[in-house]
């Protein structure tokens, strides 16, 4: 029998067809908007485009927000192949700043670089897992629902966080609820710093080495999912969980690894800014940065090429929107996120809105030569 | 069907001038480079039962999908009655009359049966006033129909035969003048193929058009006024019922001549491979869904289940898989012993040397979205021979899963198509090949041949037997009475979660093996058969 | 054309950034997290500078941050783009100021709420404690059970130096006096939570407390309603609320940041600006308590008496209110 569903759009059209017609559709409605305001949309699509690529600080800005975004994106990319929705991206990410703040405070003044920076990664992981941990053996054991334990975990974090900035860490003498900043050899260089080392001269930017690790973070998602044989029954689990029974994988244990790993991924987050761009423990350093990864790795389907796109889109949005409301002044900043709103209802919750038109356009495109053919 | 009478009487003696119920003309429908459907044209009296029948990847199903608006034809016309119809969806079947009864069931697991069959029929915003009627609506098809099903049941919990009569009561819900039932009976047993048939005998003589897409040949000769016979997406030849027989049939389908009988020598039975005792699977409700069954299997014999389906065989093929705990009792499987207190997983039965065929492939066998080669180690994903130390061996995975191919006849050969687009003929075959090719010591095989075409039928079922032959224990369940007949060299009968008989597969005949799993023995005769169990 | 035009302009502010004259005035205001229009602080400056611009006509480059990342991004920006001076609100924006100002040095920085310490940076900061001091002495003077409230916003040191001012100018006027005291929360949307303001305080008159003092950004409208619901005293913060509900509006703590912030764009428009510290405490005026006609008849004289002598004190040194800031304790 032929199957029921519906022949497949061919690959490119599914990964960079249809998110571009959202994008498009997103950037159109955006516009209407812009023009309701009274400026225009062209004017404003320019600044936007300028303002995150135009110059060499904007550029840094613009890969420092996609390095945030890579690691959140991966983080729910990975729960999501096992069919999880790990909506806590911003906790673990908290926490996983936590983790390097604790770690660089203890040894920054006895541990040389090079042996910080292995112990600030791990320690980004382990705080991240840990703080998933409990939700996952909640969801695999207890059956409570994954997104509610991770959001509430998210609250758990803010207050954690806040009582030890306030209580606990805070650096004496001063006003703002932060810890002492690290000495110099526990600093991430900068991208700057270390073009620097080349001889090449940039504009300071908060862009750092953590763009390094998120480049090996999407090789090693990759390998993970899909040339490993734990990704084999991640994606089994995640895909039909009664064949992983039938498989003899315990997919109690597979949502406890997969959302390990999604934490670890979240927790880098922390590293980035803790290490990489403050180079202290301060708070609300996530700025929803891991409700953002949701988005992220809905447009990217989930794979990392599509998160490093994504993430590249989001990092635009954020910076070229920064800018937009610094060179319009009737752009507030409530304008700039409803746009970016507006690109993650198209992107991420309409993706497949458009779908069946452009299928249906396939078809057309498809079916056409064959009439011609009979007749000739 | 409210004239239904009268409509009778009318079209029954001119039948030959009075409009077809259905009439396609130069349907066609290509799917890229495969012309599923070539300008097939069908004309279907009103009021006849119509079997299409042919291999896997005929068409059939494709032809079905446009008359009930699943696709569009790319070219040809659809008549209804008479009439030409557009048909872009399913409304539009319904609104025309065009009820169908899929293969694969079409309801919502979690709902119950009159919600399932409410669906997309409710009138209102507010439920319940609907419901109401409609459960006075049901409750009278039920009766007319003799097809009992407890309308409040979650329909998941029902064993697939329900399910179906859920499906069908649904078409017939919507007011369906033309019932079209793509392979109905590949889940019933043959008193229930024999209720279908009388439902749908009733239907005919109320008007009704069925049309019965099936591999069934029997099937065809005993209920069908026509069929017409399809081969690589073309209508091959349309007979008269009387004027054909199933050997012409069997060749027009697969285009050569096929053996139905199988070959296959006496047993030749050695060591106990797995002996099950007084195994029992209770529900999370506390039902003994398998309550105290004992057998064995020795290496070189064939022992098949019968039973009209939902008595427990899936729950005894689960338990012995290692998918559903043993909640008491036990059994041991090459000198191991799985109890309550010894639990084992599905991975470690298959490391015992089991291999599992399950019943649903698409529940259990394969991840719809993976590709061939990633289904084609389900199960077997831990092998060394498929993973380094870190990274899995894609190439030998591949390697691997052309291998299964090319011995089960596995089409197309194309280990990185998704195995969601294998026709449901060759998902088995390649789960099939999977499960028998490491030659395990026992083989647990749940309805292998599943709509399944005749050709590969014949193949697998040749399969089954060699492995027999090598030395094989094989539990074989099957809701299909004449394969478990010709392969079974010993025959259980189960019946609510017990044995309730046991008969050699020599001596089996079908009417007794129907009463049996009726549980409608003689009361001496099935005295003597627990007995014996 | 646009875009040339833009391109252009952004290489020429990259190149020309030393070219920043002292002497131009083009004033710039970064906001913090909570929005310009945070019914509070950030709204206070905001108005400040409104009011400069009305005055003066001169208009103001803005910009509000919306992460921590955005705060060194955005006064850097300002000051490529020559503005001067360039004013920075709320101490989280302190090290941003501080690395800017190192990296411009011919441009003037002002900043509110926090301490930078650099040659072209004034640093205004307010003596919270000593306003907040005041309003305890009212509070414990205007309360019949012997219980005062205080509602924080966010659980921060500065709302803690509120919450210690406040508690001991109570126990100034009353030795006895119970202070009972609530933070709304930890997370930056504790400065915008009317419901759960309204909660914590009914909590407070359920345990007898009469008079309730909110530092809490806009969570205090909720904690200013539950009062005048309850027919209770409630105190504003920040700026004068006592026009909210009379009758029930015992007073508002006064702390003038929109002075300052208006402050700083006028004495640069003059070429007055002054870099240094600038603290702002009762005697500076900076801080203090409102009397208006709203609440002129729920302030007894005798109670006027009260804080002003107890304001003439602290100016004098008579009084020394503690600072929780100086070392993280509340000795109250």
């Amino acid at each position: 029998m032929s199957t029921k569903v519906k022949k497949p759009l061919p690959v490119w059209a599914d990964v960079a067809l249809i998110p571009l017609i959202n994008i498009l559709l997103a950037l159109f409605v955006a516009g209407l908007i812009v023009l309701a305001i009274g400026e225009d949309p062209f004017e404003a699509l320019e600044i936007l485009i300028l303002g995150a690529f135009g110059y060499e600080e904007s550029l840094g800005y613009t890969l420092y927000y996609t390095t945030n975004f890579i690691f959140t994106g991966l983080a729910v990319a990975v729960a999501f192949h096992a069919s999880l929705f790990n909506i806590g991206g911003e906790g673990q990410a908290y926490i996983g700043g936590l983790g390097v703040g604790l770690i660089l405070l203890a040894l920054d003044g006895i541990l040389p670089f090079w042996m910080l920076l292995p112990l600030a990664i791990m320690a980004a992981a382990l705080f991240g897992t840990a703080w998933v941990a409990v939700p996952a053996y909640l969801q695999a054991y207890r059956g409570s629902h994954i997104v509610i334990t991770t959001i509430m975990f998210n609250f758990i974090a803010y207050f954690l966080m806040n009582y030890l900035l306030v209580d606990v860490i805070k650096a004496p003498a001063q006003m703002s609820p932060e810890s002492r900043v690290f000495a110099d050899n526990a600093h991430m260089p900068f991208m700057h710093e270390i073009l620097g080392w080349f001889g090449i001269e940039t504009a300071a930017t908060p862009l750092n080495g953590s763009l390094f690790w998120a480049v090996v973070c999407c090789i090693f998602v990759w390998i993970f999912i899909w040339r490993t044989r734990w990704g084999y029954m991640l994606r089994t689990v995640g895909q039909n969980e009664s064949a992983a029974q039938y498989a003899g994988i315990d997919s109690r244990k597979i949502v406890m690894v997969a959302l390990g790993i999604s934490g670890a991924l979240a927790g880098f987050v922390g590293m980035n800014e803790v290490m990489g761009v403050h180079h202290k423990v301060l708070l609300n350093f996530v700025a929803g940065y891991g409700f953002t990864g949701i988005a992220v790795s809905l447009m990217g389907r989930n794979h990392p090429v599509g998160i490093v796109l994504a993430s590249l889109l989001f990092g635009i949005l954020y910076q070229g929107g920064a800018e937009l409301a610094f060179e319009i002044p009737a752009f507030s900043r409530e304008f700039v996120v409803a746009i970016q709103g507006l690109i993650i209802l198209f992107c991420g919750a309409l993706t497949y809105m458009c779908k069946p038109w452009i299928e249906g356009l396939f078809y057309m495109l498809q079916s056409d030569p064959k009439p011609a053919e009979k007749e000739a | 069907m409210a004239n239904t009478e009268t409509l009778v009487e009318m079209v029954q003696p001119e039948s030959e001038s009075s409009p077809a119920a259905i009439n396609l003309r130069g349907i066609s429908k290509a799917f890229g480079p495969v012309q599923a459907n070539d300008d097939v044209n069908l004309s279907v009296p009103k009021g006849t039962i119509h079997g299409i029948v042919g291999e896997n990847g005929a068409g059939k199903s494709t032809l079905m999908s446009i008359l009930y608006g699943f696709y569009e034809a790319d070219r040809g016309d659809i008549y209804i009655s008479g009439k030409k119809t557009k048909i872009k969806n399913s409304t539009d079947a319904i609104k025309a009359g065009i009820g169908m009864v899929h293969q694969h069931f079409m309801l919502v697991d979690n709902f119950t049966v009159l919600e399932n069959i409410m669906l997309g029929a409710e009138s209102g915003a507010m439920l319940s006033g609907s419901i109401a009627a409609a459960r006075t609506e049901l409750e009278r098809l039920e009766r007319e129909y003799g097809l009992f099903v407890n309308l409040d049941a979650i329909t998941e919990e029902l064993p697939v035969g329900e399910q179906q009569r859920v499906e069908i009561l649904k078409a017939l819900y919507r007011g369906a003048e033309i019932l079209i039932l793509d392979e109905p009976t590949g889940v019933l047993t043959p008193q229930e193929t024999d209720q279908l048939f009388k439902i749908l005998d009733s239907l005919r003589s109320q008007g009704v058009t069925v049309i019965l897409i099936t591999h069934k040949l029997r099937e065809i000769m005993a209920i069908t006024n026509n069929v017409s016979i399809m081969r690589q997406g073309k209508i091959v030849a349309d007979r008269k019922t009387s004027e054909t027989n199933r050997e012409e049939l069997a060749e027009l389908m697969v285009g050569r001549k096929v053996r139905i009988e199988i070959d296959k020598d006496d047993p030749n039975p050695q060591a106990m491979l797995l002996d099950v005792d007084n195994l029992t699977v209770t529900d999370s409700q506390g039902i003994d869904r398998l309550d105290h069954v004992s057998f064995g299997i020795r290496a070189g014999e064939i022992v098949g289940i019968a039973g009209v389906s939902g008595n427990g065989q899936s729950e005894l093929l689960e338990a012995l898989s290692g998918i559903q705990p043993v909640s008491e009792g036990s059994f041991v499987l090459n000198g191991v012993t799985v109890n309550a207190n010894n639990p084992k997983d599905a991975a470690e039965i298959r490391d015992l040397g089991c291999a599992h065929v399950p019943e649903d492939r698409l529940r259990l066998g394969l991840v719809k979205t993976f590709n061939a080669a990633e289904s084609s180690i389900l199960g077997y994903h831990l092998d060394p021979a498929y993973n380094g130390r870190i990274l899995t061996k894609p190439d030998a995975i591949r390697n691997h899963c052309a291998d299964l191919m090319e011995s089960f006849d596995v089409r197309p050969r194309d280990p990185s198509l998704k195995s969601a687009n294998f026709s449901g003929g060759n998902q088995q075959k390649l789960i099939l090949a999977r499960e028998m090719k490491d030659k395990p010591s026992v083989l647990l095989v749940g309805q292998p041949t599943r709509g399944v075409d005749i050709g590969a039928i014949e193949f697998i079922h040749k399969q089954i037997v060699a492995m027999r032959d090598e030395g094989s224990a094989i539990l074989l369940v099957s809701v299909e009475l004449d394969e478990v007949m010709s392969l079974a060299d010993r025959i259980l009968v189960m019946f609510e979660g017990r044995i309730v008989g046991e008969v050699s597969g020599k001596d089996a005949d079908e009417k007794t093996l129907g009463l049996m799993m009726a549980n409608a023995l003689p009361r001496n005769n099935k005295q003597k058969q627990e007995g014996q169990a | 054309m646009k875009a040339i035009k833009y391109a252009a302009g952004a290489a020429a502010v990259m190149f020309a950034v030393a070219s920043a004259q002292a002497g131009d005035f083009k004033p710039a205001v970064v906001f913090d997290m909570g929005g310009k229009f945070d019914k509070s602080f950030n709204e206070g400056v905001y108005n400040g500078v409104e009011r400069f611009k009305s005055e003066a006509g001169t208009k103001y480059r803005e910009f509000e941050v919306t992460n921590e990342t955005q705060r060194e991004q955005a006064i850097r920006k300002m000051a490529q783009r020559g503005s001067n001076p360039v004013l920075g609100i709320g101490f989280a924006q302190g090290p941003a100021i501080e690395k800017v100002a190192t990296e411009f040095p011919d441009t003037n920085f002002a900043i509110i709420d926090m301490v930078v310490d650099k040659p072209n940076v004034q640093s205004i900061v307010f003596k919270e404690h000593e306003g907040s001091f005041l309003v305890g002495v009212l509070a414990a003077m205007a309360s019949k059970s012997g219980k005062v409230g205080f509602v924080g916003g966010m659980d921060i040191p500065l709302i803690r130096k509120f919450a210690c001012g406040f508690a001991q100018g109570a126990k100034h006027a009353n030795a006895d006096v119970e202070v009972i005291q609530n933070m709304t929360g930890s997370t930056p949307s504790a400065w915008n939570d009317p419901g759960r303001g309204a909660e914590l305080t009914k909590g407070q008159f359920d345990r007898g407390v009469d008079v309730v003092f909110a530092a809490a950004g806009g969570t205090g409208i909720g904690v200013y309603q539950a009062a005048a619901d309850a027919g209770k005293y409630a105190i504003g913060v920040d700026s004068n609320q006592n026009h909210l509900h009379p009758g029930t509006m015992l007073t508002s703590m006064l702390k003038r940041v929109d002075v300052a912030a208006y402050n700083v764009f006028k004495s640069s428009s003059e070429g007055k600006f002054v870099p240094g510290m600038n603290v702002l405490g009762l005697a500076e005026g900076g801080v203090g308590w409102a009397l208006d006609e709203h609440n002129e008849k729920l302030i007894s004289a005798e109670m006027k008496a009260a804080v002003d002598q107890a304001e003439a004190d602290i100016i004098a040194g008579k009084i020394v209110v503690q600072d929780y800031m100086s070392d993280n304790k509340c000795d109250y």
